[in-house]
């Protein structure tokens, strides 16, 4: 054991789990109960006690949304054409754009909600997955608030995807100018949508299963 | 407010066990002595909230989702945006933008869109209405009542309306140089929409909800 090993007994002493006590604790509604029946007898919900195929399916969907977001990037996002002339936007081009408009604000949101979210999203899930894996224990409060950010702000990368709907619905004026979607919209969405599953299938109860493990 | 369990206990009686929470992050076990209105009692080890029961919080949720309902229904019915460019004009409504990747492959991103921005914002508001609002008035919970709290629960990381404006805003600036846009007042619904979104997730606590429901079942 090691030296942050000793330090994370002494912390986690005294904290006993529904698991630990031969019992199972629902993840939706917090009813304790005896292991046995597979769904919970207050919400209905499954009950898993502790998930082994969890990890799994992380796993499955953070390597489908990151494979459908390198097309996201290669093909385009929106297809203006003003005048009789096509123009193609992919999603940086997007941002590079409305930076040279003068427009930093926007330019700042979209750049965060499509590049920098969706690939730190990326390296969170894994790292969260591989320290559950390895048993490294690292704080599991950083842990645990680290999943939370992940939870709460993966949805907001669906921004530009709604930005691309409401151009193109709004701009057909025939001749002067239209705007349609480019392919990239939907595996943009695409993964999106894969990683938010990846982030679900976690358990954050792993989280601190590891930190326990120590003390054990 | 919560207090770790001692380790003997948890192995007595299946009524017993009724009295416990399980954190719904960490798994440690909690007595909850009776939790007052306005007060929070959080989880010890990792600080989830475990119970934040508020005053009359069934019927306030129950409002709010009601208005919510009618705010959606408004926001799809009136003109949404609509774009003015060399003496052209284009009125397109929340449908138009729902519908703007209907053309072929796209299709079933039109769909999804629809999904996320309409759908189940109005699934999740009359599963709530459902689930909570007998109990609201008194009466005993509906039948499946917690089949229709779970669902809503489940799909609340999917419902996007909130994401939609920001998208909205964004838009906007995109088209600034290009055409002058004027907001209709499905926009202003909308925002509106998120607002009471908002208030109604502040007066949710899922366990006190849960417990409640299964106090009023067994009664
Ligand atoms: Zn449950
Ligand atoms: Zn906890």
């Amino acid at each position: 054991m090691s030296a942050v090993g000793m330090e994370n007994a002494g912390r986690t002493q005294g904290y006993l789990t529904a698991h630990r006590a031969g019992l199972i604790g629902c993840s939706s509604c917090g009813r304790v109960q005896r292991p046995g029946p597979a769904r919970c007898v207050r919400c209905g919900g499954p009950l898993a006690g502790r998930d082994p195929g969890s990890l799994q399916r992380v796993w499955a969907w953070l390597l489908a949304g990151m494979v459908v977001y390198i097309p996201a990037n290669v093909y385009p996002m929106l297809l203006t054409s003003t005048l009789g002339r096509t123009t193609e936007n992919t999603i940086v081009g997007g941002v590079i754009e409305l930076f040279d408009h003068g427009s930093w604000g926007v330019a700042l949101i979209v750049f965060v909600a499509s590049v920098v979210i969706p690939i730190g999203k990326f390296i969170a899930i894994a790292y969260l997955a591989l320290s559950v894996r390895s048993a490294v224990v690292i704080r599991g409060h950083g842990r645990q608030r680290l999943y939370e950010v992940v939870e709460f702000i993966g949805r907001w990368s669906m921004i530009d995807v709604f930005v691309v709907a409401i151009l193109a619905a709004l701009v057909q004026l025939q001749f002067v100018a239209t705007i349609n979607p480019g392919i990239a919209a939907v595996s943009f969405a695409l993964s999106v949508a894969f990683t938010m599953l990846s982030a679900q299938s976690f358990d954050p109860k792993s989280i601190w299963d590891a930190y326990e493990a120590d003390d054990t | 407010m919560a207090e770790a369990l001692p380790a003997a206990d948890g192995t007595d009686g299946g009524g017993e066990l009724a009295g416990l929470v399980a954190c719904p992050t960490c798994d440690v076990l909690h007595r909850l002595s009776e939790v007052p209105p306005g007060a929070t009692a959080r989880c010890r080890r990792c600080g989830t909230v475990l119970l934040a029961p508020r005053d009359s919080a069934l019927t306030r949720i129950v409002m709010l989702a009601g208005t919510a309902l009618v705010l959606m229904v408004a926001a799809v019915f009136f003109p949404f945006l609509e774009l003015q460019v060399a003496g052209l004009s284009r009125r397109s409504s929340l449908f138009d933008a729902v519908m703007a990747f209907s053309s072929g492959l796209m299709l079933p991103l039109s769909f999804a869109v629809a999904a996320l921005i309409i759908l189940l914002p109005l699934f999740r508001f009359a599963a709530l209405i459902y689930a909570l609002g007998p109990m609201a008035i008194g009466w005993r919970p509906a039948p499946r009542a917690e089949t229709a709290f779970r669902l809503a629960e489940l799909t609340k990381p999917w419902a996007m309306a909130e994401i939609f404006i920001v998208g909205v805003a964004v838009a906007l600036v995109k088209v600034a140089g290009l055409a002058k846009v004027t907001l209709g007042p499905a926009f202003w619904a909308l925002v509106a929409l998120v607002i009471v979104t908002v208030l109604k997730d502040n007066f949710m606590c899922r366990l006190s909800v849960w417990k409640t429901l299964e106090e009023r079942r067994a009664t």
